[in-house]
């Protein structure tokens, strides 16, 4: 049996079962790590001896009956933004190198109190600020599908690790995307949570009013159990919502459901190819007995400035707390206290972090405070209610995750704001705080996956997550993987 | 709105992070850049909107004042680079 081709549930329940140890599935995801590592770089950090320590516990637990999810010992990784205690959290930045955290981040502990092993860290852009993956200190991570294109990013190691089995599933963080770009990149399921439903204790912030934690996996229902397992209240993060932990069963009914297609997210430079499948995808739905109509958001266009507006306001803030003194990066040579701060961060901090540092300095500096951040948050006043009234009429809305499938290495750095400017699918939907999932729907003529994203209303996972799962089982575009391809 | 030299280097003293002589017209060639195309958000009337901060109503989150354990000492100072007697060590700041 070739355990690969199994979903991290269908892993889970060979595990319970007895017919696979948990021991046997970690060793066979670290042979396969230490196989494709020097290609596609997916981790920062792999920690094979705790790995199989733990999987030994785990194993234990689960024979005496402690640990009964149905992700009980199922191997998986985690974004190197999130806290491991004594496990190296880098944030793909010099800055951190050497952090050891001496907590564990509140999603990862959930995972482990029902018997995860955690492999490693995956890789990212710096401090999760990009959508490339390339920007991580650590060097780039290379896309599963073809490894002269980027996996997409900030979570671009989770994704890329999920791709090329070297986890049976990941987590991620989204800010502005990085959950659902990078799993539309390399063709993964992928889940950004309502803001507030994952505790973002242990999340190393970047712009916390919009940073999620989720799950990335092969399909729905893998992702389903894993937000189910992280999501929840926590006394720890203060914007944490106080709403019962999700239970249901997925349901694969779509009839009667009402769809909307907002035709602001099919803009200049959307690929031909994507357009057509996103259609496609469609009409998938329309055959499942859906309702799809094209409707119009016209404050969607206004979602990339308020959003690097915002983004980069509260990353210059979050981002102060990097002194040299506490934690992190320390420079060897200064003239004094001050001069400490200045030399630590500049040599700590790589170009693309230093600049959205400067950019949220600007939009916040006296003078310039109400024409950039204010009117930013204005902006997304206005685009809530947008999403709002789109809401009042529709279940939910389907659009692409990203005009383009993935691009070459190199290719996004020679123009930094055409790259900004690709994030207009995904943007809004933080801005908004609302739940978006990225199913897998297709491939361009090049080979390169195209992922499909549902938007749905805050809290309302279930329907998404419904709606992910009907996809899936009138489609097999998830079951697609490179290998398949090769062959 | 157009950054200047004197405009990048006053952001600079803010945000604590030194623009080398190679890094400075690449670093204000792309903030122009950027800044330049957020100007596009004064096309939108925003007259009268309330500014939104979070996309849901946060309010002030207490809880009871109970004395919990927390990180041991040894451990917050585990990470930093300059330490003494169980202290962060920094420069000397005040004379």
């Amino acid at each position: 049996m070739d355990i690969f081709q199994l979903s991290a549930l269908e892993l889970g329940k060979k595990i319970k079962s007895k017919e696979i140890g948990v021991v046997e599935a970690t060793k066979a995801v670290l042979e396969n790590i230490e196989k494709k590592e020097p290609e596609y770089h997916c981790y920062v950090t792999v920690c094979k001896k705790e790995a199989l320590k733990q999987a030994e516990e785990v194993q234990k637990k689960i024979d005496s009956g402690e640990y009964q999810s149905p992700l009980a010992g199922v191997p998986a990784g985690v974004k190197d933004n999130m806290c491991t205690k004594g496990m190296q959290t880098s944030c793909s930045s010099r800055m951190l190198e050497t952090f050891k955290p001496v907590y564990t981040a509140t999603a990862v502990q959930k995972l482990q109190n029902v018997g995860a092993v955690i492999l490693g860290k995956t890789n990212m852009d710096e401090f999760a600020m990009g959508s490339t993956s390339e920007t991580s200190y650590f060097g780039i991570t290379k896309n599963p599908w073809n490894t002269e294109h980027v996996p997409g990013g900030s979570s671009g190691g989770s994704a890329a690790a999920v791709a090329a089995k070297e986890a049976f599933y990941t987590l991620g963080s989204d800010t502005g995307g990085s959950i659902r770009q990078p799993a539309s990149y390399c063709g993964i399921t992928g889940l950004k949570p309502t803001y507030g439903t994952v505790s973002r204790y242990g999340l190393i912030a970047y712009a916390s009013s919009l940073d999620q934690i989720g799950p990335m996996a092969k399909n729905v229902e893998d992702v389903t159990e894993i937000y189910k397992t992280i999501a929840g209240h926590d006394n720890k993060d203060s914007t944490s919502v106080n709403h019962p932990s999700p239970s249901f069963t997925l349901c694969e009914d779509m009839k009667g459901k009402k769809i909307g297609i907002p035709i602001e997210f099919f803009g200049e430079g959307i690929d031909a190819d994507v357009k057509e499948a996103i259609y496609k995808a469609a009409k998938v739905y329309e055959s499942l007995g859906a309702e799809v109509e094209e409707i119009s958001m016209p404050t969607i266009k206004y979602a990339i400035p308020a959003y690097y507006i915002a983004a980069c306001a509260e990353a210059s803030s979050n981002l102060s707390r990097y002194d040299g003194i506490k934690y992190g990066h320390c420079a060897e040579k200064y003239d004094d206290l001050v001069d400490l701060y200045y030399q630590s961060r500049s040599e700590g901090f790589g170009s693309e972090v230093k600049k959205r540092i400067l950019i949220g300095a600007f939009v916040l500096s006296s003078g310039y405070y109400d024409a950039y951040y204010n009117k930013a948050l204005q902006v997304k006043a206005l685009i809530k209610q947008s999403y709002d009234d789109a809401f009042g009429k529709y279940d939910f809305l389907l659009t692409p995750t990203a005009p383009t499938t993935a691009p070459k290495i190199g290719e996004s750095f020679k123009d930094t704001l055409k790259m900004y400017l690709s994030d207009i699918c995904t943007v809004s939907v933080n801005l908004a705080g609302l739940p978006g999932l990225v199913v897998p729907c297709g491939l361009d003529k090049t080979g390169l996956p195209i992922g499909l994203q549902l938007i749905g209303k805050a809290f309302n996972e279930e329907t998404l997550l419904n709606a992910g799962f009907a996809f899936q089982k009138a489609t097999d575009f998830h079951t697609v993987s490179p290998e398949t391809i090769a062959k | 709105m157009k950054i200047t030299d004197e405009l990048l280097d006053y952001i600079g003293i803010l945000a604590r992070l030194h623009i080398s002589d190679e890094e400075r017209e690449k670093t204000k060639q792309e903030i122009n850049k950027i800044v330049e195309y957020m100007d596009i958000l004064n096309e939108l009337d925003t007259t009268n909107i309330e500014a939104m901060s979070h996309a849901f109503p946060v309010r002030n989150v207490f809880r009871e004042d109970i004395v919990q354990p927390s990180v041991n000492r040894e451990d917050i100072i585990l990470n930093a680079a300059n330490k003494k007697e169980g202290c962060f060590k920094v420069p000397k700041a005040v004379e």
